[in-house]
């Protein structure tokens, strides 16, 4: 035993890991649900090349001039089993032949169905010998950063972030409290900011491997692009993921049983998973509670790692989320130091 | 190591004074009135039992004196040494284990004791307190699997590893099977062979009788009896007592008119007399309850035990409350 591994604030940092590590829901939900999650939302908004809609017929001549075109494919349906397939999605249009010419039915509300109208109308003009005035060719391209799962990433990144400091903290901190143990602990002569630190520490070192983990997963199966510094990117983390601990502390510093420390999580973490944009940007919140949204950590964190990673920005640039991030760290920190509950 | 050991030599505690002095002591929490009041002294190797019913004021006490607790008044001084100027110091020359702690299911008995082992800056080599708690077949084992007496033994472990001067221990054994029990009072006897000083509550009075050099009994956040067994149960007026129920009514003036009964109580139909020599006494209590005509339903005799000492103090029974 070397002095190093007889220090208390190793033996304490090392308890937080053996604990946490010995937990297998606590290794799932930091580790495996984020990328699951990942995995769950590329695969349902991946870019497919160019969709090919369904779409039928009355006449074996419509459906063969629909099928020319390659964003459709079509069959052959009267138009009993076609308004059947229309009700149930399986076809976007049906096109009826008439005396006077085709009828399309669909619904305008769907854009998919507005797409199939205007491919089906074509298709059908050209099988007749419609032939277009302008000559037009088309140059396809297909950048990485502008996709949906670009736009997750960070954003599953920030929630991430956010739950696993929270819930470290939170639980481990309150359940100390509820066995007795934190009066225990006190009761000794370990000195009290070591324990708090012994928390900081553990969460920078799972960080580490959180981010190498997620981040490695989203380079590697997605493509996801890094346009910024990565220095800036990992010093992003770290102050979300501090300013995320020090809240995950204060929610902890009186709570005195699990019930009223989770009840409490939810109520903070709650309005973030709804308004800080890791699903859809929260730019689509009304204007009148914008000042709300941007003053939330998760926001903050968010728009910060959206702006490093797909927008290549500096951290000068980010200085308005960083800044509302380290107010995040500092206040909850010092409060939740003034009125922790040592038993 | 060195560097250690001129740190003990110059904040060695100042020697001759008690190991505690408690003077006027008090603590209300809101208008309970917990501790009312109290004026103790443990000398250093003693081992002292504060003995009283649930709610007698003794965690209180034993919490202030483990700078837990803020006393309302009243000084609190341990090794001749102060809470207010002292805690650090302090802390490192004691030993305590609390009432229902639970330590981390999930680490081992030797990590946890590594843990505790860290806060010291001098102390018992891990080893040797799992030797000392006996532990060493469970050392590996993690504490959510030790029984209730090895999980109070790795409590009483992890109080030791400091090697303290002075142990505090809040109920060691409530909650154990009588085997586990004897199991911890032979490593308190350990601690006791070794010099420290322990003090120790309990609501058991075997517990107390077979630990304690002396014992306070607490009731109502006083102490209403101090001293050594002998004396405590001295202070009964007999060494025996006598138990008996009979088949009537019973004059109890025509009990404590017999020669050699201290006193006498009734308990839910039981007599119960206090009496110097049984030789000579219970053969005049036959002849009475004969005399009256009486059938003895129910008769036995033991010696006098704290509990009796409770009892004649308070009018009630420890095992009530």
């Amino acid at each position: 035993m070397n002095k190093l591994t007889e220090s208390s604030l190793y033996q304490l940092t090392a308890t937080r890991f053996r604990l946490f590590l010995r937990e297998p829901e606590a290794i799932f939900w930091v580790f495996v649900f984020p990328i699951i999650l990942a995995v769950g939302l590329g695969i349902a908004f991946r870019n497919r090349p160019a969709d090919v809609l369904p779409v039928a017929a009355t006449t074996p001549q419509l459906t063969q001039a629909l099928a020319a075109d390659k964003g459709l494919t079509a069959r052959t349906l009267d138009e009993a089993a076609g308004a059947r397939a229309l009700a149930t999605g399986a076809i976007q249009l049906l096109a009826i032949q008439t005396p006077q010419g085709v009828d399309y039915k669909y619904d305008d509300t769907n854009p998919d169905a507005r797409i199939a109208r205007m491919l089906a109308d074509r298709a059908i003009q050209n099988a007749a010998g419609r032939r277009d005035p302008v000559p037009a060719q088309n140059r396809l391209i297909h950048e990485t950063g502008a996709r949906y799962i670009d736009f997750v990433v960070p954003g599953l990144l920030g929630m991430n972030l956010m739950g696993s400091a929270i819930w470290s903290l939170g639980f481990a901190i309150v359940e100390m409290r509820q066995k007795k143990l934190l009066k225990r602990m006190v009761a000794s002569p370990m000195p009290r900011w070591q324990y708090l630190a012994s928390f900081l520490l553990s969460r920078l070192l799972m960080l580490v491997i959180e981010l190498v983990v997620f981040l490695g997963f989203a380079r590697i199966a997605f493509g996801v692009p890094f346009r910024g510094s990565l220095w800036d990117l990992a010093f992003l983390c770290l102050t979300a993921s501090l300013a995320f601990s020090a809240l995950g502390l204060l929610i902890a510093s009186r709570a005195k049983t699990m019930e009223a420390a989770s009840g409490l999580m939810n109520l903070v973490m709650m309005p973030m998973w709804i308004l800080s944009g890791v699903f859809f940007s929260a730019s689509r919140f009304p204007s009148v509670v914008q000042p709300l949204v941007r003053a939330l950590p998760l926001t903050a964190a968010i728009d910060a790692l959206r702006g490093n990673m797909l927008q290549g920005m500096t951290l000068s640039q980010l200085a308005l989320p960083v800044l509302t991030l380290l107010a995040w760290l500092f206040i909850p920190f010092f409060v939740a130091l003034r009125i922790f509950r040592w038993r | 190591m060195t560097q250690s050991q001129t740190e003990i030599i110059t904040t060695a505690s100042p020697a001759g004074s008690p190991a505690l002095l408690l003077r006027g002591l008090r603590k209300a929490f809101g208008d309970v009135i917990a501790v009312n009041g109290l004026d103790l002294e443990v000398a250093r190797g003693e081992c002292f039992g504060l003995l009283g019913p649930n709610g007698a004021g003794k965690t209180t006490t034993i919490e202030i004196c483990e700078g837990l607790t803020l006393p309302d008044a009243g000084t609190v001084q341990l090794l001749g040494r102060d809470w207010r100027q002292d805690a650090s110091h302090l802390r490192q020359q004691i030993g305590i284990q609390l009432q229902e702690t639970q330590f981390p299911e999930k680490l081992t008995v030797e990590e946890t004791l590594r843990l505790f082992r860290s806060f010291f800056r001098q102390g018992v080599a891990v080893d040797e307190v799992i030797r000392l708690a006996q532990l060493e077949e469970k050392r590996k084992s993690r504490v959510g699997t030790l029984s209730g007496g090895q999980k109070q033994r790795l409590a009483m472990a992890t109080a030791l590893v400091g090697d303290p001067e002075l142990l505090f221990l809040d109920e060691p054994t409530t909650g154990l099977d009588p085997q586990a029990r004897r199991h911890l009072w032979d490593l308190v006897d350990e601690l006791k062979k070794s010099g420290r000083t322990v003090i120790l509550t309990t609501h058991y009075m075997d517990e107390a009788e077979r630990l304690c050099d002396r014992v306070a009994i607490m009731d109502h956040g006083r102490i209403i009896a101090l001293g050594t067994l002998q004396q405590l149960i001295a202070s009964v007026g007999g060494d025996h007592i006598v138990e008996f129920a009979v088949g009537g009514p019973l004059d109890p003036a025509q009990l404590t008119a017999i020669s050699g009964v201290q006193s006498h109580r009734v308990d839910a139909g039981l007599h119960q007399l206090s009496v110097t020599n049984l030789h000579s006494t219970v053969p005049q209590i036959f002849a009475a309850i004969d005399n009256l005509g009486l059938q003895l339903t129910e008769f036995r005799t033991h010696s006098a035990t704290l509990e009796d000492v409770f009892v004649s103090l308070t009018g009630r029974n420890l095992r009530d409350e």
